[in-house]
């Protein structure tokens, strides 16, 4: 439903993005990954039809962006990291205003507000000025603007920047119910939002796709690659000499306590090593992932764990 | 076309709404009260027509200077806050959001001018001037505000913040107002261009009088319609690149 065939931009001589190529299936949620400068953004304004791209094609819905750039921008919500609203208006002005800007048809525009501000969870504040709103219901009501016009892709940039647990938690809800009348594009640095928030990731690393799968399909291309793990055991004589004789521990270091916490790094998987450590005589109490399996994956493929 | 009006009215309804656009409704006033008491009407007897004619020149400094404020918001605020996404990712042509602006902007200059009506009003009650003179001021003054909108429109969105809009707005009516002096201290064929662009001396002053001269609207439309189609172009730049 989305194809983006051999996208590049270029500024001057430097390529931010390039030759990149990916399709987006109807109703996906998908998580964007990439480390700052990784081209996520420029990515992110071709696509929102804020930038044009130097080279490739983008289609949506059969519609291309360079032949028909107006017909893709009404496919398209974008809400930027910052949400971009008209804080004077009251919530209801604002999205009838930015429905009619986008050419949602006026007779279904009152039906359409109705909805978008029951999906956002807004209908209590529907006649309340935005400037009086909480930074969540701000953020909530970016993301009624980037819905409005019912569009096939919907763009979010960092949606739960800023917010407390509470608000980050009411918000993935309400992303996640997105994906009932559009597809989601989701970018974040938040992995624990984009590992429970959505379907397929793509990882970007200097301006090309490095990755692109299910989580559990990445998770299986790091099974030989490096992590590490906390491992707690009980003090014993030797105990560094143990270790260093463990040959899948290529790392370690050690906390002086009653229960000694090693901090183990390993290049195999993690139940092979404590399977090593229980033959090896260690008294086993605890063992810790210290990163989640999604940032092994997006540290492994972006070169951040270096 | 009805995305022109839709902006437009939003513009003209957030002049309405908010304190910023009634300040400068307020200001603007209170400076075309106290001119023309303090230098329209003097002390000394006078001819009503001169008095008028004062009371336009007055007239047409201020609505310059509301010209510039009205303006120094519209794009470049939105830049600033990031609220011009919602205009650029929009199915709208770039000349939409222009015009709409403009017009938004227009509007409310021209109720702020139609609001100094009382002042030759009061002149016709109290002396006689002809209906004339005082329409072909206000064709002036209007001609003259959409020119300075439309340079306001063009400094708010080659601006990254409001007080820049307003300074290149100033610099290039400043300018276009020293074009008579320009003119005459350069030679030919130079001379004749800046005396041309001269944006007060040779276009408005006919109007103070009460002459409504087609080289003078031309003029002002040429200068609108210029301004508007080079703030049309700088936003497809920004759209591209």
């Amino acid at each position: 439903m989305i194809e983006v065939q051999n996208l590049s931009r270029y500024y001057g001589e430097f390529a931010a993005i390039s030759d990149i190529s990916f399709s987006i299936q109807q109703h996906e949620i998908i998580g964007f990954l990439g480390l700052n400068g990784a081209g996520k953004s420029t990515t992110l304004k071709i696509l929102a039809g804020l930038l044009s791209p130097s080279d490739g094609q983008i289609f949506i819905n059969g519609s291309n962006w360079i032949e028909n750039p107006d017909d893709f921008r009404a496919n398209i919500g974008f809400l930027p990291e910052e949400p971009p609203l008209y804080k004077e208006m009251t919530v209801r002005e604002f999205l009838r205003y930015l429905g009619q800007l986008r050419q949602f048809p006026s007779s279904k525009i009152d039906s359409r507000i109705e909805t978008v501000l029951e999906l956002c969870q807004l209908t209590d504040r529907a006649d309340q000025i935005i400037a009086e709103l909480s930074l969540g219901y701000r953020k909530r009501v970016g993301i009624a603007q980037a819905i409005i016009h019912k569009p096939s892709l919907v763009i979010l940039d960092e949606p739960t920047g800023g917010l407390d647990p509470q608000q980050m938690v009411e918000l993935r809800k309400v992303i996640r119910g997105l994906s009932v009348e559009s597809t989601v594009l989701l970018s974040s640095h938040n992995l624990t939002e984009v590992a429970e928030t959505c379907d397929r990731l793509l990882i970007l690393h200097e301006g090309t796709i490095v990755a692109e799968g299910d989580q559990e399909s990445l998770s299986r291309r790091m099974d030989t690659t490096q992590q590490t793990i906390d491992v707690v055991v009980s003090n014993r004589d030797n105990i560094e000499e143990l270790l260093q004789n463990l040959p899948l521990l290529q790392a370690f270091t050690m906390t002086e306590e009653e229960h000694i916490t090693v901090h183990c790094i390993i290049d195999c998987s993690t139940p092979a090593l404590i399977s090593e450590m229980v033959h090896g005589g260690f008294q086993i109490h605890q063992v810790t992932p210290t990163q989640s399996e999604l940032e092994q994956i997006f540290l492994s493929l972006t070169g951040g764990a270096q | 076309m009805s995305t022109i009006f839709l902006i437009a009215k939003k513009e003209l309804s957030s002049f309405l709404n908010t304190s910023w656009g009634i300040s400068i409704f307020a200001i603007i006033l209170l400076l075309d009260g106290l001119l023309f008491n303090a230098f329209a009407l003097g002390s000394a007897p006078r001819y009503s027509a001169d008095v008028l004619e004062d009371f336009f020149y007055f007239s047409s400094g201020t609505t310059m200077i509301a010209g510039v404020l009205l303006t120094m918001r519209l794009l470049a605020e939105e830049r600033q806050q990031g609220t011009d996404a919602l205009l650029l990712t929009a199915p709208i042509q770039e000349s939409h959001i222009v015009i709409g602006k403009f017009l938004g902007s227009l509007s409310f200059l021209l109720m702020i001018t139609i609001c100094t009506l009382y002042m030759p009003l009061l002149i016709q009650i109290n002396g006689k001037v002809s209906w004339g003179q005082i329409a072909a001021g206000y064709v002036g003054l209007t001609c003259l505000g959409a020119s300075t909108i439309a340079i306001g429109t063009f400094g708010s969105t080659v601006s990254r913040n409001q007080l820049s809009a307003a300074i290149t707005s100033a610099a290039i009516l400043v300018l276009m107002l020293l074009g008579w002096l320009l003119g005459k201290i350069t030679s030919p064929p130079f001379d004749t261009v800046f005396s041309y662009l001269a944006f007060f001396d040779k276009h408005f002053q006919p109007f103070m009088s009460g002459k409504i001269n087609s080289e003078a609207v031309v003029f002002y439309l040429s200068i609108t319609c210029a301004f508007l189609l080079l703030s049309v172009r700088v936003i497809q730049s920004r759209r591209q690149y």
